[in-house]
């Protein structure tokens, strides 16, 4: 039976932290951990999450919960679970909560080897598009155009001028018995995943969209509208690598304006019309060899 | 039963009869022969451990420590720019008191690049808050890879242990030593209980931050635990000599201390061939003495100004140099002597950097300059060119 609104556990596992009104790491990490429950290990490392919930003595984390190094979630992730086989427990869940800057950046090395030793553990990472924490700079995963405070936009450079690494793909490229995307936005479809993972052995890797009104510049009660825009307008996609293929798990006939979903948030307001359009073609050209290769 | 081993060999020896639960280790010259011999080990059967293969230093410590807060025993063990790579681990292991036990084979550091011994590595990385011992030979290194558990581990000090070995000339070197039987390991080293860990029943929060009106507690207690450390010291050389019959002297190795005029002070391998200086200086009626520091931390204040009382003149010779300054040896030596009381002057040479040889000529001349007045700073053999 799928997880839905009236099956979720009710116990609390991430609770009394200080994250800010409308976090959407704060919500995949509460959401996730009501799927895997207290017979979890989280691992998290130096981040939002990290600076929320872990501070003595105001910890708020219900179930076992670390925090690791900022490259070392992957790494840490193995040696807990090792370590908790080795004492003899059985039928628990390491997971781990990383940003996209812990992630994509500095602790890609340590998620790479993981996946290569194909380690029992759930990798999940919040993606908000940039070190929130640290007060919005550019990370490997802030999409193209985003005014960050690292990547200024003005009359030269108007703001990030890469695209988004592709961790998605990048995790499949080891050939992980299970990787997905999400979004906060779509939490069911989220939890799902993370439920599918929890039952599968080996390394899972779940990427999920997790805006932060504060870097968005979005009021703080548009985040799940916002999680599901994003979607809807084919700049995210939600889909899943299992057993050596791709399945694209939503289709939408006909995008949303992604204009309207650029332009509502403070990050993308400098864009130009030229700018947009650079958007709308890398969009169109991906989703062309996604539903060529996905389906 | 007795082997022919190489230092490494035989540290690894020592983690076999530890049995710990996990290893994770990358591979850097010349800490190489530790991690095959374990993972051999692991292969016949000889030791149940899960081995680790991870991609970096920084990961083979990040994941040491995720075991560790499971509650298991752990071992890793690298050397130079592989020590500097974990550095930030070795404070995490520190501050969430961990009790990793590390093997360091004692490498320079890049640049110039250089694989062979000095201790440049492990003295960089002096405050990290780990026990850091320094073993003169094979048998040693067995011994020790022992004992670091059992202190390492010990309720009073749930500290991280470093266990150093000077490249090549320790850690490659073969050496007759004894291999101790399973079941004496097992007498000696009970097994790891923490309540530092992972737990399902009453589930903990680790590793977390602690603000301004906290962290300074944390960090008290870090320190308070070395002093604990030195008594955990001595009660597991008491029991290693009760199980083993090998005596071991604590955080120094003295040799005809109590009524030297002239003592080296130094660490590692470069003290057998300081006493047999002493020897043949004692047969020309010069009394000569040896002070090898076993552990660099929790460091011997007391036991150096004991050792030293009697003395007119010391030296400290190092393979390390804090630029700048002088020798961290000598740094923490000359602290020593002046909260001692002791008078005697202390001078520092610094050899064997990047593996050069220090000669018994060399040593030699390090005493005829104790016993015609010397101060500060001096490279070993370095020319008026350079």
């Amino acid at each position: 039976m799928s997880i839905n609104a009236g099956n979720l556990d009710k116990n609390e596992y991430f609770y009394g932290h200080k994250a800010c009104a409308g976090c959407g790491g704060s919500l995949a990490v509460r959401a996730a951990l009501k799927v895997l429950g207290e017979r979890s290990v989280a691992v998290l490392p130096a981040g939002c999450m990290s600076a929320v919930g872990f501070n003595f003595p105001q910890l708020c984390f219900s179930n076992n919960a670390i925090i690791s190094m900022f490259a070392g979630t992957a790494s840490m992730l193995t040696g807990a679970e090792a370590g908790l086989r080795r004492k003899g427990y059985k039928d628990f869940h390491a997971v781990g909560f990383a940003g996209d800057g812990g992630t994509a950046d500095i602790g890609i090395q340590a998620l790479s080897g993981a996946i290569d030793r194909d380690d029992d553990i759930i990798y999940i990472c919040y993606d908000n598009e940039a070190y929130m924490n640290t007060g919005i700079q550019k990370s490997g995963l802030t999409p193209y155009g985003a005014r960050t405070t690292t990547t200024p936009a003005g009359e030269n450079i108007r703001g990030n001028i890469r695209p988004k690494k592709n961790m998605f793909e990048i995790a499949a490229a080891h050939d992980i018995p299970y990787a997905a995307t999400a979004t906060v936005g779509y939490i069911t479809d989220f939890m799902n995943k993370v439920e599918k993972a929890s039952k599968i052995r080996g390394t899972k890797y779940i990427h999920v969209i997790a805006p932060c009104p504060t870097g968005w510049g979005v009021p703080v009660n548009d985040t799940i509208d916002v999680a599901r825009e994003i979607v809807d307008c084919g700049l995210w996609y939600l889909a899943e690598y299992e057993n050596g293929k791709f399945t694209l798990n939503r289709d939408p006939k006909e995008f949303t304006d992604a204009e309207k979903y650029l332009l509502r948030q403070g990050r993308f307001r400098h864009l130009t019309k030229e700018d947009i359009d650079v958007i709308i073609t890398s969009r169109d050209k991906k989703w062309e060899k996604i539903r060529k290769e996905w389906k | 039963m007795n082997k022919y081993l190489s230092g490494d060999e035989a540290f690894a020896e020592g983690v076999r009869l530890a049995c710990p639960d996990v290893i994770s280790a990358y591979p850097i010259t010349p800490q190489t022969v530790v991690v095959e011999k374990l993972s051999e080990m692991v292969e016949n059967g000889s030791l149940d451990a899960e081995f680790i293969h991870v991609e970096s230093e920084h990961s083979a410590l990040s994941c040491a420590i995720g075991a560790s807060a499971a509650g298991v025993r752990t071992f890793t063990a690298t050397s130079s720019q592989g020590l500097l790579y974990m550095a930030e681990g070795l404070v995490y292991a520190s501050g969430g008191r961990f009790p990793v036990v590390m093997m360091n084979a004692n490498r320079a550091t890049a640049l110039p690049w250089n694989i062979y011994g000095d201790q440049r590595d492990s003295l960089a990385l002096l405050d990290t808050g780990w026990i850091q011992a320094y073993a003169e030979n094979a048998q040693e290194a067995l011994d020790l890879a022992l004992m670091s558990f059992y202190i390492a581990e010990h309720k009073d000090v749930s500290t991280p242990f470093m266990a150093n070995l000077d490249g090549f000339v320790l850690t490659h070197t073969y050496e007759n030593v004894e291999i101790p039987s399973q079941e004496q390991a097992k007498e000696f080293l009970p097994p790891y209980e923490t309540e530092n860990r992972f737990d399902f029943e009453h589930p903990k929060n680790m590793a977390f931050s602690a603000g301004p009106e906290t962290n300074y507690i944390f960090k008290y207690k870090e320190h308070k635990a070395f002093d604990r450390a030195v008594n955990v010291i001595e009660q597991a050389e008491k029991r290693f000599a009760e199980i083993f019959g090998r005596k071991y002297s604590g955080l120094v190795d003295a040799y005809l201390t109590d009524d030297a005029d002239f003592v080296i002070i130094t660490l590692g391998t470069a003290a057998g061939l300081c006493r047999t200086v002493a020897d043949e200086l004692r047969s020309d009626g010069i009394k000569a003495g040896v002070l090898r520091i076993r552990y660099m931390r929790p460091f011997p204040v007391k036991e150096i100004a004991e050792h030293l009382k009697n003395a007119k003149a010391a030296a400290v010779l190092e393979k390390d140099i804090s630029f700048g300054y002088a020798g961290t040896v000598y740094i923490n030596t000359a602290a020593a002597f002046q909260s001692g009381g002791i008078t005697a002057k202390l001078s520092n040479f610094i050899g064997g950097l990047g593996g050069r040889d220090i000669s018994a000529d060399d040593i030699r001349d390090i005493y005829k300059k104790l016993q015609n007045g010397t101060e500060g700073v001096e490279f070993i053999g370095i020319g008026g060119d350079n």
